[in-house]
């Protein structure tokens, strides 16, 4: 017995358009003048946060370009964090190279995980895909406690990384940089550069590959669209950016172990990506904030029940806005240019 | 040969647990087309309430029946109260929604009843079954419940008008409500069964696995392997793959070196994985043909 259906009646994430991906040039300029001032203002322990809530949005943009742009499901993105971690935290503990070299390295090693991870992921679609990665995040930490690895890894007791000071010529130049502050503009820096990769990606001839795969494969692949190349491709790349930004948190919280990236890590990149709008990248800052901030308000508000505060807020925005922060950024620009126009 | 039927029967008895699960997924997946990750969480609640109504005092059987009442209309309540209004979101916030109705079932049943590990009577009682040390009296009849609630399943299913609508609903769901089916409602009805049926399978799980709030995060990766297995459009699929993954991962414990404890969990995932590309729909499942 078989059954017809029609691909378009289900699809997996709204159709974005292609503009709408990023901000404006005007916006983005006054979140980058906020994003570089305020820490200058703040005690160490929020600078600390706040480069937590930077590397989270780096995950939560990788994710978005795989599920936004290519119209993939991924549960298993922590599987990559974890690797990219791991893969920076082994190089500069056990072969003694610079902390900001390993971030390439660790981005490779997750680009060719994440390809081959891809090519069996081709044959599945929606749910089955979300069930895969599933299994692959859920296994992860198991498969980092191998007693194999265990002279690299750490076993279950983990590896601590050191910190990186700033650079001495900042010292030199009379600037006093505390390690945090430092570790913040660092990956501020790589921030902005995965994410001016990630438009231009997007705005390229790949980047339109993706999204008509994301629309309507079938029909993509009558136009001359190569569909498991560029969904492989995608893959590759979002697990790649995963890996950076998993390489960050690891030399940020200075330590790594197989239970800091369980499921759990993939779940909270996962929502980060639904609360900041599928498909529209600079909403990853406002998801990320989301996941690094509101569990604490959760545990603030209730102790025994921060799980269904925690619920509870999730439902709200998902009721409110469906589309996420995106839907937030939309209404706002709307009554700017009604303001205008008075 | 004694060891490889020892290691099968004692897979049996475990794949029950898996087969039960495995049913309740399959039954919500038929009805709405998503899996629910939050489905545990929801049998897990039911176990809790029917270990509540036993220490006020209540029967087994009627703790039993009451408990799948109130799952049958619970899983109906939260389908009007959350899902319908989402009917039309895409799948993701779905996704979303359903790690939402985790965290919150989880954390609720948690102050409720707190984390300490409580027994579950079994109504079968936990003597040897017919003689065999691996097989208790509790697990066989975990295996007969099953097989029991398919049986129904494929009656309600194949010969009554609700069944008939219930599955029309689910495949085309414009066709269905142009012959005067309740569409909306009949996902509910999917809801409210799966519940229930979820309540059936923590009930039987809990003798074994100890009832507490997490209790049902192992079970449940397991009963996706297992519907995964057998096919998520198809009922009796779902149970002999529950039992399938049962005897396999205890085959495997038994005869491969190096596999243990550890990582019997990571052989059941890529198990599913490995299901999943070779034959993406399954041992029984329908095959779905797309057009544009």
């Amino acid at each position: 017995m078989s059954t017809v259906q029609d691909v378009s009646t289900a699809p997996v994430v709204a159709a974005v358009p292609k503009k709408a991906m990023a901000l404006g040039p005007l916006a983005s300029l006054i979140i980058l003048a906020l994003l570089i001032v305020t820490p200058l203002f703040v005690k160490n322990f929020i600078i600390f946060q706040m480069t937590m809530w930077l590397i989270y949005a780096i995950a939560v943009l990788a994710l978005n370009i795989l599920t936004g742009a290519s119209g993939q499901f991924s549960l298993g993105q922590s599987a990559f964090y974890a690797l990219g971690a791991y893969t920076s935290a082994i190089l500069m503990e056990h072969v003694g190279v610079n902390y900001a070299l390993t971030l390439p390295v660790a981005g490779l090693v997750c680009f060719i995980a994440g390809f081959l991870f891809g090519l069996p992921a081709l044959r599945l679609s929606g749910i089955y895909l979300a069930l895969a990665t599933f299994a692959l995040a859920v296994a992860m930490p198991q498969l980092l406690k191998l007693g194999v690895f265990e002279h690299w890894t750490g076993g279950v007791q983990g590896l601590v990384v050191t910190k990186p000071d700033a650079p001495e010529i900042l010292a030199s130049l009379g600037l006093k940089v505390s390690q945090d502050m430092w570790l913040y503009f660092f990956t501020l820096a790589v921030t902005i550069l995965i994410y001016i990769f990630s438009v231009n990606l997007l705005k390229s001839r790949s980047g339109r590959a993706m999204m008509a795969i994301r629309d309507n494969e079938i029909a993509a692949s009558a136009m001359g669209v190569d569909v498991s190349l560029y969904k492989t491709l995608a893959f590759g790349v979002s697990a790649g950016i995963t890996g950076v930004a998993g390489g960050l948190g690891a030399i940020a919280v200075q330590f790594v172990a197989p239970d800091g990236y369980t499921i759990q890590l993939a779940i909270a990149l996962f929502l980060g990506v639904v609360v900041g709008g599928v498909g529209w990248l600079p909403g990853s800052l406002a998801g990320a904030a989301f996941i690094v901030f509101v569990p604490n308000i959760a545990e603030h508000i209730s102790k025994g029940l921060s799980g269904a505060v925690f619920g509870v807020i999730l439902i709200i925005i998902i009721f409110l806005l469906p589309n996420g922060a995106r839907q937030l950024a939309y209404l706002a620009q709307g009554l700017i240019g009604k303001l205008r126009k008075h | 040969m004694e060891l490889f039927t020892n290691q099968v029967l004692a897979g049996i008895a475990t794949g029950a647990i898996y087969a039960c699960m495995a049913l309740a997924v399959v039954m919500i997946y038929q009805a709405i087309d998503h899996l629910n990750f939050a489905q545990g969480e929801m049998a897990m609640f039911s176990t809790f309430i029917a270990w509540q109504l036993m220490q006020w005092g209540i029967p087994y059987w009627g703790a039993f029946a009451l408990t799948l009442i109130f799952s049958f209309v619970g899983g109906i309540v939260i389908e009007r109260a959350l899902f319908k209004p989402l009917a039309k979101a895409p799948v993701l916030t779905h996704v979303a929604g359903f790690i939402a109705l985790f965290a919150i079932i989880n954390s609720v049943a948690g102050l409720t009843w707190d984390f300490t590990i409580k027994q579950f009577p079994s109504p079968f009682g936990s003597s040897p079954f017919l003689g065999s040390q691996l097989i208790s009296t509790h697990q066989a009849g975990m295996i007969g419940v099953t097989l029991i609630l398919l049986v129904l399943l494929f009656i309600f299913f194949r010969y009554t008008r609700v069944g008939l609508a219930m599955r029309a609903a689910a495949t085309l769901p414009e066709s269905a409500r142009l012959v005067g089916i309740n569409t909306s409602w009949m996902i509910a009805l999917g809801w409210g069964m799966a519940a229930a049926i979820g309540s059936i399978a923590g009930m039987l799980i809990a003798p074994v696995v100890f009832l507490e709030p997490n209790m049902m995060g192992g079970v449940l990766i397991y009963g996706f392997a297992a519907a995964v297995v057998g096919g998520l459009t198809s009922p009796l699929g779902a149970v002999i793959g529950g039992f399938l993954v049962g005897v396999f991962e205890n085959l495997v414990g038994t005869y491969i070196p190096g596999v243990g404890n550890e990582l019997k969990l990571p052989i059941a995932l890529a198990l599913i994985i490995t299901v999943l590309v070779v034959k993406p729909n399954g041992l029984f499942g329908r095959t779905i043909v797309k057009r544009v």
